[in-house]
């Protein structure tokens, strides 16, 4: 996992007077799982776009396997699969043909196994625009993978998905990554983000804006850890009670809420506070800031690679 | 040439499949072709002499000008050609194929009027095939090569109708289809010199049927050829695979210069 597999270098990339992307730098490893999240507009779309040769930069360097994907779309071609968020094929064509369509231009044979193994076998005379949005985004993460691309990207691949083609996707994601395939996922979905990533990237007005592991993301930000603690007794009823590292706390159903910058000291202190005042404790949940909660964080306030 | 062969294949197929292409490929040219049959040669016994070139005509400007333009505007605005350069589909496969299928598909309404309408309607067969073969494929040729270009250049279905409706409407009036090209005046028959239709049946009248042509039909059959070349290469060359693509080449007007071997053919035919 030490690769550089892609390499992205002050790239920026320029829409009239719309700077979309602002000098980002960043390197994925192979084998990674690198999740790109940012609000619409931050710039993800043209990163991604870029890499998969679609637009040229307007500063700085691009290196997907030592390939220019702007320069050698010959080269990239069979590098790289590609799902995308729209459609991208024809109304018309049946999913035996688009495998077949597909297959021929990259030069492969046809893998129609693939429809069997994405729950595609009973509608391979289907007409592309008579399958649901999920069947859709299986056909299309069929055929992004049909050539055995080393590099995939994902834009938005569980989106109008049900919960097992959901689990089904990610399950297929984990595989391919066991087997060396470096996915670029782009999403929405924070809990998909934080299950699926290996690495993360939040993009803000077209600059990386938080960069690391979900679990390095989420730790580094100011949010507080919350204590929520239920006790049979009211020994925590005290409104000016006072507890190490918390900066406010509030009363939510039976439940006495601390938000806390430092949970140790302050899981410490409830105990022993509840244990002096004799009273018995009913239930204590610790709950870490989330990744949309780092995320709302960063996109409300700015942040600083 | 496995992915050619494949994607002519799909392609053709959609010609069938797809509701609108079915329309304009067979149902909408061969229903014309029987009302025309049964209203036309009651009133105007002169119209069987050029009836299956007319026929003919109308249904290469229906498939390739009503119904191709649309197809490529549709297909880019769905992101299907940013899926195609994803994969390797080149600009000229994406272009040339779907042209090619529906020059198939007139070639089958061509036969269908050409076997029928001799039977039906007591139309006269063309006396020189070879004269008919070659028109009908320099026709084909000219107007799939304007529709492709008007596909590539209109930036929505909207402008599609309109350029569309803007080459169709005045071949119907003007090119010799429904009225003769020598009854025209002087002026309006320079305009229709702008429109491949009126070379192709200025060419069908002097090589395939046994009738006078009204100009040079040579020089038809060269300015049909050229402007088919010519549309191609500009359709090829203004190729884009999103319009939102910062890195297009050249500016659409430049599809204007499909019409310099019509120009060109005003100032030298007589």
């Amino acid at each position: 996992m030490n690769e550089p597999l892609i390499q992205v270098r002050d790239f920026r990339k320029i829409y009239g007077d719309l700077v979309a992307v602002d000098g980002i730098s960043f390197e994925v490893q192979r084998g990674e799982i690198f999740g790109l999240l940012g609000p619409n507009g931050a710039g993800k779309t043209s990163t991604l776009e870029s890499l998969e040769g679609l637009r040229a930069p307007d500063g700085g360097s691009l290196q997907l396997m030592d390939v220019d994907p702007a320069h050698q779309p010959r080269k990239l071609r069979n590098l790289i699969g590609v799902q995308l968020q729209t459609s991208g094929l024809p109304d018309s064509i049946n999913l035996d043909e688009a495998m077949k369509f597909f297959c021929a231009y990259h030069g492969v044979v046809p893998r129609y196994d693939l429809l069997d193994r994405f729950g595609l076998k009973e509608k391979k005379r289907t007409q592309y625009y008579q399958l649901s949005a999920g069947q859709q985004r299986r056909l299309g993460l069929a055929l992004a993978v049909a050539h055995n691309p080393p590099v995939l990207f994902l834009d938005e691949p569980t989106a109008g998905l049900d919960v097992a083609s959901r689990i089904e996707l990610h399950n297929l994601m984990r595989e391919l990554q066991a087997a060396g395939t470096t996915i670029i996922l782009a999403t929405h979905d924070m809990a998909e983000a934080n299950e699926m990533a290996s690495r993360l990237a939040i993009l803000l007005h077209g600059k990386i804006a938080a960069t690391g592991t979900p679990l390095e993301l989420t730790a580094t930000g100011s949010g507080f850890t919350k204590v929520s603690v239920r006790t049979k007794g009211s020994s925590l009823s005290d409104p000016d009670l006072n507890f190490p590292a918390v900066s406010k706390h509030i009363s939510k159903d039976e439940y006495v809420i601390y938000y806390s910058t430092d949970i140790g000291p302050t899981v410490s202190a409830i105990i022993t506070h509840v244990k002096v005042q004799e009273d018995t404790l009913v239930d204590l949940r610790v709950e870490r800031p989330s990744l949309e909660d780092r995320f709302l964080e960063i996109t409300t306030t700015g942040g600083v690679q | 040439m496995n992915a050619f062969i494949n994607h002519f294949s799909f392609e053709f197929r959609t010609g069938i499949r797809n509701k609108t292409l079915l329309l304009m490929n067979y149902l909408f040219p061969l229903g014309f072709y029987a009302m025309m049959g049964l209203l036309m040669t009651g009133i105007n016994s002169t119209f069987r002499e050029t009836m299956i070139p007319t026929m003919t005509v109308f249904a290469v400007l229906a498939a390739t000008i009503l119904g191709l333009p649309d197809l490529l505007v549709t297909a880019r605005e769905a992101g299907i050609f940013r899926s195609y350069k994803i994969n390797g589909v080149p600009a000229f496969s994406i272009l040339v194929i779907p042209a090619l299928t529906t020059i198939l598909h007139t070639a089958v309404v061509t036969i269908i009027i050409t076997a029928t309408a001799p039977l039906f309607f007591d139309a006269p067969l063309p006396v020189n095939w070879l004269g008919f073969i070659v028109t009908f494929l320099l026709m084909a040729f000219a107007c799939a090569g304007f529709s492709v270009l008007i596909g590539v250049v209109s930036s929505s279905s909207r402008m599609t109708v309109l350029w569309s409706q803007l080459i169709f409407v005045p071949s119907m009036i003007l090119s010799g289809m429904m009225l003769p090209y020598s009854m025209l005046p002087e002026a309006m028959g320079k305009i229709a010199q702008l429109l491949p239709a009126t070379h192709a049946m200025n060419a069908f009248r002097g090589l395939a049927l046994d009738l006078t042509a009204d100009f040079n039909p040579i020089g038809s059959l060269i300015i049909l050829l050229a402007s088919g070349v010519l549309a191609f290469g500009l359709a090829i060359y203004l190729f884009n695979w999103d319009r939102r693509n910062s890195t297009q080449r050249g500016h659409p007007l430049m599809a204007l210069l499909v019409l310099l071997p019509y120009v060109i053919g005003i100032l030298l035919l007589s």
